[in-house]
């Protein structure tokens, strides 16, 4: 089986479907935080894919997105998880239904 | 040397007012050092006077002057100065002479004083401020010194200031001066204006020469008059005569230097210093300002001689025998007998001083007693203070020949009798003489003879530092009729400008038996009424009724208080009701109109216009809540809301490819 | 020079950052700091100072917002520098005067800069910016550190005044409206001739007036400042008596007298009237009070009144002699320094008084000489001055008042000198009540000044002898101004 670029993106759908269903289903902040992390894997999965399959030679711009979309992820991730110990000070509990702050 | 006295004379009031304020910056430990300060300061002042009037001696009417500028104001100087002429140089003299003796017994007076030091710093001041006056070329520097002495005469009178009554009296003699010196002030201001100068003498341009003085026009006699006040407020005349005796409650020397040689002889001395203003257009000696001096100073010499017969305290006699005086020698002013008037000033000088601290040696005697009816017989306790105060005593009741009151006084008398306009005060006058005896006997009666009193049981002879100067003053009272005698009226003849001349002739005349009869009459009539003793004064068994109205002087303080007083109390009660009730009244009412008004406004505010508004925002915040209700606050409801809309998105996207 | 005056003027508003930041014990140490360097700028103004030319000096004029005739334009003369001077005198008295945390200090050199504004700006909205600048601070000194009734008496001092300053602009505006500029020295040039026509001037003048005679005060606009003097507390009383109340004589000098010299002539002896009550009715109504300060801030009024009628004595009459109205002039600009100085002592001991017994009663204290002979002694050399005693600075300018003006106008001037009197009566009835008799309770324990006291009283009354014996320092900095001012008026 030769890899293609269908491959990757039914791959990568499937990642980002998988990753929302758990950002939206979870009632634990941290699974929704893995969730988040799922659909921008999958985001970068995608970058990776047009990248390796369009007209070659090319510049590895796909690569360095995805770089820099790690990057971010982790950023992202050290302030989620730290809103997430903000929020369980705050609160008492990281269970998301409890916390409807916004409402205003 | 005595070039440089005259072209140095501001040192003689510098000299004591340097050492006021050293004495001042003492401690009150330093007594010995303080009291050696002001002496030796009076001392140097009476050695700078004494070369000061040497240089006046050689020749007849001689003057110096010393003009500077003061400060510059605008284009504008103002310009002050100093003179030298017989006038002062003779003022000069006793005021530092017998401040000296003063100052010499009050160290013993005070000794025991818990504030010697400052006392003596007071005593100083009082002093510079004194000469300052005699010295002034210019009657704002007059003034200056003049307000000075006010200050001075305030802090001594209330020197025992935690006494009511001295503070009382202090106040007293301060507002009652400064009520004459309004006056002085006004007529200063005038005098300026019109004369464009106030320097005495300015080689021609002065205010007391004779182009500015043609230039006053009538408005001179005004300006006298207005300056008249202030010479009334300082000398105790008539109707300001009211501080003078209740100035006793400061300590005897004070009383002394009040009394002789400072402060009310400033005023005699300012009607002397600027008599070309009151004789301005005269008529045979008389003018409008010299008559109302001349009747103002009768009514003060009667008046406070007969209060004086009343008086039971012994510095109080003395005290309205100086008001009665000084009325006297206002008198002299009045009718022309200027030299007269300050001849009976300086031999007043003498003999009150003498008298004064003789009380004073009594009172020390008698710890502390003041009234002549618990004293008597002290005349072998206290020979020394005796035999001064009799002769202090003989030469205020004029008695003739030896002692220096009767020559003045003669002269003075000679000079009423010489007066156009009438001949009422010379019989007044004699009537005076007669008066002033017969309150002195009554006091020596008092004090020195009969049985002993309560008060003198333990009297005792004071120390040689107080009766020394007693005896330098009582010899001083004798020795000072060399100069006035009519054979050689030396004195008259400095002070006029002219060359004495001995005529031995002249010596007895018959107006001296007249003199001599009117004393015998008045010391007769004492010893007669007085001899007896006893608690109740033998007037006051004769007359009660005359003698209450005589010891409470003529209700005169009552007067005022019930009248001026009462009146100025009230304008200011009234001025401060005005200004909470009136002035501010108006004010609230305007606040309060403008309040109001505001109520108004805001009235029609809420019901107009603010209902519109109030309406539109009801309905902007309903819809608002409609909207908030939608929303959960579950951040997964949101969430899914963005993946439905992303998904919504990509079907539209799809349907327009 | 010109970058003196910004100097001045900046420099207390530094100080008053400075002091806001500043720990709170050492925030009167970082005022009175600011007050040296500003003392050292006021002296080095007076160094560089010309007093041969009549003239304004040290100009600093920069454009600043054309379109409404606004300049930043600075300068000084004669009479601006003396209430410079005074003004760098009195503040640094008045820190010293009681202790005060950060707010009260900051709000001080608020103040004090504005002053330096008011008495140096030669534009009108520049100088009328100060003006009400300096009202802030004297709202918020009595409304929050005042005694009792501060909150009726802040009220009253801000919106009396406030009041009048609203007349005063419009009236500005109304100028402004037909001659087409705020600058001081244009208005004055075209004062002689008339700056308005009709009715209308009179409507101009007579709001410039109130706005000035409610800032003096002169009587009867002047129920604000017994109650604001009496509220507030001793440094603030000391500054508004010393330097605020002297913004309202400088206006008038500045302002009304040569915008308005037809005007004046025409109502002079009106307003002498009321310059001669504001003397006889403030000084009864002294007499009346039991209350120390109140005493004193109606005293105020009194002094204040011989300045209206030195200026008034000049204004009203018609034909003036130079020398005449140079003496009045003169004596006015000495007036303003002396009373700046001996009402802000007066205040200053009425403070310590207040401080050591706990009240202000007149008839609580009593023997006080028995236990504080200093206090005394220094209290009454500032009573002594205030009630015009030769020798001592007050006389000084009342003698000059007086010769001026009762060559011009002897009537008034002989009832004025009434006050004289009446002032002394008053000073020697709390003398004797303060010092004199049995020692009172209340005063028990009185303690005599401390050093530091001592070390602020000294100076201030050696000035006043200074003043009082050799005037010449003082009087030379404003004679050709003097001089300048009685050929524009007379």
């Amino acid at each position: 089986m030769t890899p293609t670029l269908q491959l990757f993106l039914i791959i990568s759908a499937a990642l980002f479907c998988i990753g929302l269903l758990a950002a939206l289903s979870r009632r634990h902040a941290i699974f929704i935080l893995i969730g988040i992390e799922m659909m921008l894997a999958a985001a970068g999965l995608n970058f990776i894919a047009f990248w390796r399959f369009g007209p070659q030679p090319a510049p590895p711009t796909g690569v360095l997105i995805t770089i820099f979309a790690i990057a971010i992820a982790a950023a992202e991730a050290a302030v989620g998880l730290a809103l997430v110990i903000a929020v369980y000070r705050r609160f008492r509990t990281t269970n998301i239904d409890e916390i409807d702050e916004l409402r205003g | 040397m005595i070039n440089w006295i005259i072209s140095h004379l501001w040192l003689i009031p510098s000299v004591p007012l340097a050492m006021a304020l050293a004495v001042l910056s003492l401690t009150n430990s330093q007594q010995r050092l303080a009291a050696g300060l002001a002496v030796a300061g009076q001392v140097a002042a009476l050695l700078l006077s004494l070369g000061a009037f040497a240089a006046t001696l050689p020749t007849p009417g001689y003057r110096a002057l010393q003009n500077f500028t003061w400060f510059t104001f605008g284009e504008q100087a103002l310009r002050l100065g100093f003179v030298l002429d017989p006038l002062t140089a003779v003022m000069l003299v006793m005021i530092t002479f017998v401040s000296l003796w003063i100052f010499v017994f009050s160290i013993g007076y005070m000794a025991e004083d818990a504030h010697f030091t400052r006392f003596f710093a007071y005593l100083s001041f009082f002093s510079a401020a004194m000469l300052g006056v005699v010295i002034a070329n210019s009657l704002l520097f007059l003034f200056i010194s003049w307000e000075l002495v006010g200050l001075a005469s305030y802090l001594l009178i209330g020197f025992w200031i935690h006494k009511p009554s001295a503070a009382a009296a202090a106040k007293k003699a301060f507002i009652t001066t400064r009520i004459g010196d309004i006056g002085f002030f006004i007529g200063m201001l005038w005098l300026y204006g019109r004369s464009g100068t106030l320097l005495f003498y300015d080689g021609g341009k002065g205010a007391l020469e004779s182009a500015a003085l043609l230039s006053l026009g009538p408005a001179a006699t005004w300006i006298a008059l207005l300056i008249f006040c202030g010479a009334a407020g300082k000398s105790g005349q008539f109707p300001l005569h009211v501080w003078l005796p209740d100035a006793m409650e400061g300590p005897t020397p004070v009383s002394a230097l009040i009394h002789a040689a400072t402060m009310v002889a400033a005023g005699v001395f300012l009607v002397a210093r600027v008599y070309p203003l009151f004789s301005l257009g005269e008529i045979h000696g008389v003018t409008t300002s010299l008559s109302v001096v001349v009747w103002i100073g009768v009514v003060t010499a009667l008046m406070s001689a007969l209060i004086a017969l009343a008086q039971a305290d012994i510095k109080r006699i003395l005290a309205y025998s100086t008001v009665s005086q000084l009325g006297l020698m206002m008198v002299s002013l009045g009718v022309g007998g200027v030299a007269a008037g300050i001849m009976h000033l300086l031999a007043h000088g003498f003999f009150k001083a003498l008298l004064f601290l003789g009380s004073g040696s009594v009172i020390h005697g008698c710890h502390d007693e003041q009234d002549i009816r618990k004293m008597g017989g002290l005349r072998r306790l206290m020979p020394i203070t005796f035999f001064a105060y009799a002769i202090g005593m003989m030469a205020l009741s004029g008695v003739p020949l030896f002692f220096s009151g009767a020559w003045t006084k003669e002269e003075i008398l000679h000079a009423t009798s010489l007066w156009k306009a009438s001949h009422l005060p010379h019989y007044l006058m004699l009537l005076g003489v007669v008066l002033t005896a017969l309150y002195m006997t009554r006091q020596m009666i008092h004090v020195f003879f009969g049985p002993k009193g309560g008060a003198s049981n333990h009297a005792h002879e004071s120390s040689p530092v107080m009766t020394m100067p007693l005896v330098v003053l009582a010899t001083c009272a004798i020795v000072f009729s060399l100069v006035l005698t009519p054979a050689w009226p030396w004195l008259h003849s400095y002070l006029s400008g002219e060359r004495p001349v001995l005529n031995w002739s002249l010596l007895i005349t018959p107006a001296l038996y007249v003199s001599l009869a009117l004393v015998v009459i008045g010391i007769g009539l004492g010893v007669l009424i007085y001899r007896g003793g006893g608690e109740t004064d033998p007037v006051e068994r004769a007359l009660p009724q005359v003698f209450r109205f005589l010891e409470n002087r003529m209700w005169l303080d009552e007067l005022y208080d019930w009248t001026v007083l009462a009146l100025a109390r009230f304008a200011a009660r009234l001025s401060d009701f005005l200004d909470r009730y009136l002035w501010d009244g108006l004010f609230r009412l305007g606040s309060t109109l403008v309040g109001f008004f505001g109520s108004l406004t805001k009235g029609f505010d809420e019901r107009a216009i603010n209902s519109g508004v109030n309406e539109a925002t009801n309905w902007a915040r309903g819809l608002g809540r409609g909207i908030a209700r939608g929303h959960s606050g579950q951040v997964q409801t949101y969430l899914g809301a963005i993946a439905i809309a992303m998904v919504a998105l990509f079907i539209f996207y799809a349907w327009l490819t | 020079m010109a970058h003196l005056i910004a100097g001045l003027i900046f420099l207390p508003i530094l100080g008053a950052l400075f002091v806001s930041v500043a720990p709170r014990h050492y925030a009167r140490a970082v005022a009175l700091g600011s007050n040296l360097f500003t003392a050292l700028f006021a002296l080095m103004l007076w160094a560089h100072f010309d007093p041969t030319t009549p003239g304004l000096q040290m100009v600093a004029r920069h454009v600043w917002i054309p379109a409404i005739g606004a300049e930043l334009h600075f300068g000084i003369d004669g009479l601006s520098l003396l209430l410079v001077l005074l003004t760098s005198l009195v503040f640094p008295f008045a820190l010293l005067a009681q202790r005060m945390d950060r707010g009260f200090c900051a709000l001080m050199l608020v103040m004090q800069a504005s002053l330096y504004g008011v008495f140096t700006a030669q534009n009108f909205i520049l100088w009328f910016l100060f003006y009400e600048m300096s009202l802030i601070p004297g709202f918020l000194l009595i409304k929050l550190w005042g005694g009792a009734k501060r909150d009726w008496a802040a009220t009253k001092f801000f919106l009396y005044t406030f009041l009048g300053s609203v007349a005063m602009l419009l009236s500005f505006l109304g100028i402004y409206f037909v001659r087409g500029t705020f600058d001081f020295a244009e208005l004055a040039s075209l004062g002689k001739l008339g700056l308005l026509q009709g009715n209308i001037r009179w409507l101009a003048f007579a709001g410039i007036f109130l706005g000035l005679a409610v800032k003096v005060p002169l009587f009867p606009f002047h129920t604000w400042l017994p109650d604001a003097y009496e509220a507030a507390p001793t440094g603030a009383s000391m500054v508004l008596t010393g330097t605020l109340s002297k913004m309202g004589v400088y206006g008038f000098i500045r302002l009304l007298l040569p915008l308005f010299p037809n005007e004046m002539k025409v109502v002079g002896s009106w307003l002498l009237g009321l310059a001669v009550a504001s003397i006889i009715f403030a000084s009864l109504a002294a007499w009346a009070q039991r209350d120390l300060k109140r005493m004193v801030a109606y005293l105020s009024i009194n002094h204040l009144g011989y300045c209206m009628l030195g200026l008034f004595a000049v204004s009203a009459t018609s034909t003036v002699p130079p020398n005449e109205a140079q003496a009045a002039l003169s004596g006015v600009f000495l007036q303003i320094l002396n009373h700046g100085i001996t009402a802000a002592a007066l205040f200053y001991f009425v403070g310590l008084l207040e401080q050591r017994c706990g009240t202000r009663g007149l008839n609580d204290f009593g023997g006080l000489m028995q236990r504080a002979p200093l206090l005394c002694g220094w209290m009454s050399v500032a009573m002594f001055s205030s009630l015009g005693l030769p020798g001592l600075n007050g006389f000084v300018g009342e003698f000059l008042i007086f010769k001026g003006s009762f060559a011009l106008v002897a009537g008034y001037s002989a009832v004025a000198v009434l006050g004289l009197l009446i002032t002394a009566i008053v000073f020697m009835r709390a003398m004797q009540a303060l010092f004199s008799g049995p020692l009172s309770e209340s005063c028990g324990s009185t303690p005599d000044l401390s050093p530091l006291e001592r070390w602020t009283v000294v100076p201030v009354t050696l000035l006043m002898f200074a003043i009082g014996i050799a005037p010449q320092f003082v009087t030379t900095i404003f004679s050709s101004t003097v001089a300048h001012l009685a050929q524009v008026l007379g």
